[in-house]
């Protein structure tokens, strides 16, 4: 269904998408332009990485499966990268597994979404998590004047 | 003599004290007389004596007859013939057969006599029955050992049985032709170096896992669980998956006696691992797969329901959904393709020639419909994955159905390769329009014999398997075909049970445990032998002359192991000299292909390992081994004996010692003189026959056999 159309410059945050599925890109990065967000998209691991460190997104959609670095991978290395710790992070995977689920979450993931999924539901998830993200962050910079940030928020 | 003396002595001794007891009292008389009346007396008599002095002495003479004839009766009743009673009666306790006491003469004597056959007799019936009952016992140990034998041999799983130690008592064929397929030796071994009486599993499973499982028994019997046993997985050179369950062997049948052994029930799960871990690996494919898919074309949808989309962006989306249709379609369509080899009934079927399930189903359907069944078209060479039984049946259900239906159909039977599978056709002439199929394979099979819960669809999907019926083009008639899954690769081929059966297990190695492992402290009797000899291309290893064949053969326990055998031929990698194919018969094609000696030594090695050496003129054949040391990396260091040496010893007069003459002497057939292995197969029954011969000379240990061999080597040198 059509998710809600959004005020949708308020929160021009930046969100990557990190798939090398082209089919699922072509929708979401539409979606989630809709939605008012700024949409980079990386087509691999190593190129998500990248993206994350040099443009910084506030949150990363990222596939689990991708050739050469896997989105466990890249999830693990950017909770270990101080500068980019902070990112928040949706696993979106077609690995269904419990045991799938569980590296997710232990790797760093702040959501891990079991694909295939509702993207009005996604939409929603990730609109959620900004805003708490938003609201830590002040929380935060309120109380310990540090840029840190509680890094197992609930999905 | 002294027999004979004593008896004159017996006959002559009351003559001889009558004699002197009558002149005794004369003499008395004549000494109490008076000088006068003792002349008076010497006067009258002394006249007399010249006229009757032979009257008196005559007398005398009778009386000594008399009591001389007596005194012998007396002798021969009382003397000799408790002595020869004393002799008989020694020779009966002697020698239980012997022939009962002859029966004696005089009351008293005869009873005794009676008396000590009636003793002699019962023990006898004792002894009797004693034999009798020890042969029944060892008849009937006898016979359950084969019994269990024949068990074994039948047997789909293989099973060792092991001592303590980790030596193999018992094997089947099975686990035969399982060890087979582990070994890495070339094919004129093939398990023989991993599986043998006496041998050691460690050979094939690392004692450390071993041990890890006995522990784990011991410890669970510790707690009071008597039906203890363990289970693992091991892996081997060759990378197979071997599934072993290790189970005790109890001394007492109530399960609390001590731990004299172990069953091992082995498993090669290779196969069956992979296919299901493909199979998961598929099913993990598909899964994830379809996931991504169905997330791409979910999130496309979810894109196309926007009302506002341009075209361009719908024309996107909507190819997006194609896309991924495509894609999934053509996935499904490759696994299916894939996957369906793995995809087996799980119903047991086992393995049978095509042509005998033909002939078992012609006969069935002659006897439920009394028509003949043409079985020309039947491959002879097919095998197939078949529940017989209920094959069988499901044909002659059709075949009587048919015969209900249409007037004296004629049948034929054909069995033909499909792809994969197999076609097996049931067909008949003519064709009925009211051909009932649809019900027929739905009904429970009912024939003569008896009704069946099954239906003949069952039994097709019990073979994982299709059937349908077809109709020739012409109209000339119709065929039943079932499509049945053919047997993945060869039986495995396993020894035919018989004669080699009994050779395959030996319990006496239960016992076989505490003893002395100081080689030259061991007793003949007791060690394992490798009895082996070589075919050469001449007589000088040295000057470039190479082995063509290895053939050995085992003992153990004082019993040939001819069931098994190390033959091999070698590649000599040199021509062969026209001379000594006379000898052995080795023709230059025959080893050519053959794996060379550097690669049979080490397998040979391993044939032989923990055993003594043993060959006729072995110097000979241990020259060749030893120059290979290096080239092969391994080296006999066992002891070794030679028995052209202990036939030496046992027989130093012959002057030939060669095979065929000392076969010969001992009374032993050879077959296959001047093939390795016929020569080893002499060479140890030779030594067989030669091991109480020196036990004889009181050569009973290795040490003793040893240094007896070298001193019958330096005198072989003198002359």
């Amino acid at each position: 269904m059509i998710p809600e159309l959004a005020p949708a410059k308020a929160c021009a945050a930046k969100v990557l998408i990190a798939d090398d599925e082209p089919n699922i890109v072509v929708s979401l990065e539409f979606m989630m332009k809709r939605e008012g967000f700024e949409v980079l998209v990386a087509r691999d691991g190593r190129a998500a990485l990248e993206a994350i460190r040099r443009e910084r997104p506030r949150l990363v959609l990222l596939d689990a499966t991708m050739p050469g670095m896997s989105g466990f991978d890249v999830c693990e290395a950017v909770r270990a990268d101080a500068d980019v710790r902070s990112t928040c992070i949706v696993m979106l995977t077609a690995k269904g597994r419990e045991t799938d689920m569980a590296r997710g979450v232990g790797a760093g993931a702040d959501a891990y979404v079991t694909k295939p999924f509702s993207t009005r539901d996604l939409v929603q998830q990730v609109k959620d998590m900004l805003a708490k993200d938003t609201a830590a962050r002040a929380l935060a910079t309120g109380s310990a004047g540090a840029g840190e940030l509680p890094k197992d928020m609930p999905a | 003599m002294n027999f004979n003396r004593r008896l004159a002595l017996v006959v002559l001794a009351p003559g001889a004290l009558l004699g002197l007891w009558l002149l005794l009292g004369a003499g008395l008389l004549f000494a109490a007389l008076g000088p006068a009346d003792r002349a008076a007396v010497a006067d009258t008599l002394a006249p007399l004596i010249d006229s009757h002095g032979m009257l008196v002495v005559l007398w005398w003479f009778l009386a000594a007859l008399g009591a001389g004839f007596v005194a012998f009766r007396l002798y021969a009743r009382y003397g000799e013939a408790p002595a020869r009673l004393a002799d008989a009666t020694r020779v009966l306790a002697g020698d239980a057969a012997a022939p009962p006491l002859p029966p004696q003469a005089g009351t008293g004597m005869r009873a005794l006599g009676e008396a000590i056959n009636a003793l002699a007799g019962q023990r006898r019936a004792l002894q009797d029955d004693m034999a009798r009952l020890i042969a029944e016992a060892s008849r009937d140990v006898a016979l359950q050992r084969d019994q269990l034998a024949a068990l074994m041999a039948e047997l789909e799983q293989s099973v060792v049985v092991l001592n303590l130690e980790g030596r193999i008592l018992l094997y089947n064929a099975r686990a035969r032709a399982l060890f087979r397929t582990l070994s890495q030796a070339p094919g004129g071994v093939a398990g023989a170096e991993l599986i043998g009486l006496g041998r050691s599993i460690h050979a094939v499973i690392d004692r450390a896992l071993i041990d890890h499982a006995r522990e784990g028994i011991a410890r669970r019997i510790a707690r009071g669980d008597a039906q203890a046993s363990a289970r693992f997985v091991t892996t081997t050179p060759l990378g197979h998956l071997i599934q072993v369950s290790l189970a005790p062997v109890r001394a007492a049948a109530d399960d609390k006696g001590d731990i004299t052994g172990f069953v091992l029930l082995l498993d090669d799960i290779t196969d069956e691992y992979e296919a299901r871990s493909r199979q998961d690996r598929r099913w993990l494919d598909l899964s994830e797969a379809s996931r991504a898919s169905f997330a791409s074309m979910q999130a496309a949808l979810d894109m196309l329901d926007y009302p506002d989309l341009e075209p361009a962006d719908r024309e996107r989306f909507q190819a997006v959904v194609r896309d991924e249709v495509g894609v999934m379609s053509h996935r499904l369509t490759t696994l299916a393709a894939d996957a369906s080899h793995d995809m087996k009934t799980r119903w047991p079927l086992q393995d049978m020639l095509g042509a005998d399930l033909a002939a078992a189903a012609a006969q069935r359907i002659t006897a439920e419909t009394g028509q003949e069944v043409d079985t020309v078209a039947v491959d002879a060479d097919l095998w197939l994955s078949v529940d017989s039984f209920a094959l069988i049946q499901a044909l002659a259900f059709l075949a009587a159905r048919l015969a209900e239906a249409l007037d004296a159909p004629r049948f034929a039977l054909r069995l033909a390769p499909a792809g994969g599978r197999a076609h097996l056709d049931l067909a008949f002439q003519g064709t009925a329009p009211g051909l009932d199929l649809a019900g027929w394979q739905t009904r429970p099979m009912q024939t003569s014999d008896a009704p069946s819960p099954l239906t003949v669809r069952d039994v097709v999907e019990r073979h994982g398997g299709e059937l349908w019926l077809e109709h020739a083009r012409d109209g000339s008639g119709a065929l039943f075909r079932f499509l049945l899954p053919v047997a993945a690769g060869t039986v495995a081929q396993v020894p035919a049970p018989g004669e080699s059966r009994p050779a395959y297990y030996d319990f006496d190695l239960f016992a076989a445990s505490a003893q002395s492992r100081e080689s030259d402290e061991r007793a003949l009797s007791e060690i394992a032998y490798t009895v082996f000899d070589t075919e050469t291309t001449g007589l000088d290893p040295a000057g470039g002359d190479e082995i063509l064949q290895i053939g050995a053969t085992r003992i153990v326990n004082g019993r040939l192991l001819a069931s098994e055998c190390f033959d091999q031929l070698v590649d000599p990698q040199r021509s062969i000299p026209e001379a000594g194919i006379a000898v052995h018969g080795i023709r230059p094609e025959m080893v050519r292909g053959k794996p060379t000696l550097p690669q049979v030594l080490p397998a040979f090695h391993a044939f032989a390992a923990d055993t003594v050496l043993v060959g006729h003129n072995v110097a000979f054949d241990m020259r060749f081994l030893t120059l290979k040391e290096n080239a092969s990396g391994v080296r006999f260091d066992q002891p070794v004996l030679d028995t052209l040496l202990l036939a030496a010893i046992v027989h130093p007069g012959e002057d030939s010692h060669g095979l065929e003459a000392m076969a010969a002497r001992l009374g032993i057939a050879v077959s296959g003189r001047h093939t390795a292995l016929g020569d080893a197969l002499a060479t140890a029954e030779i030594f067989l026959k030669l091991l109480p011969l020196l036990r004889a000379r009181g050569i009973l240990t290795l040490g003793q056999a040893r240094a007896a061999a070298q001193t019958s080597y330096y005198a072989r040198l003198r002359y």
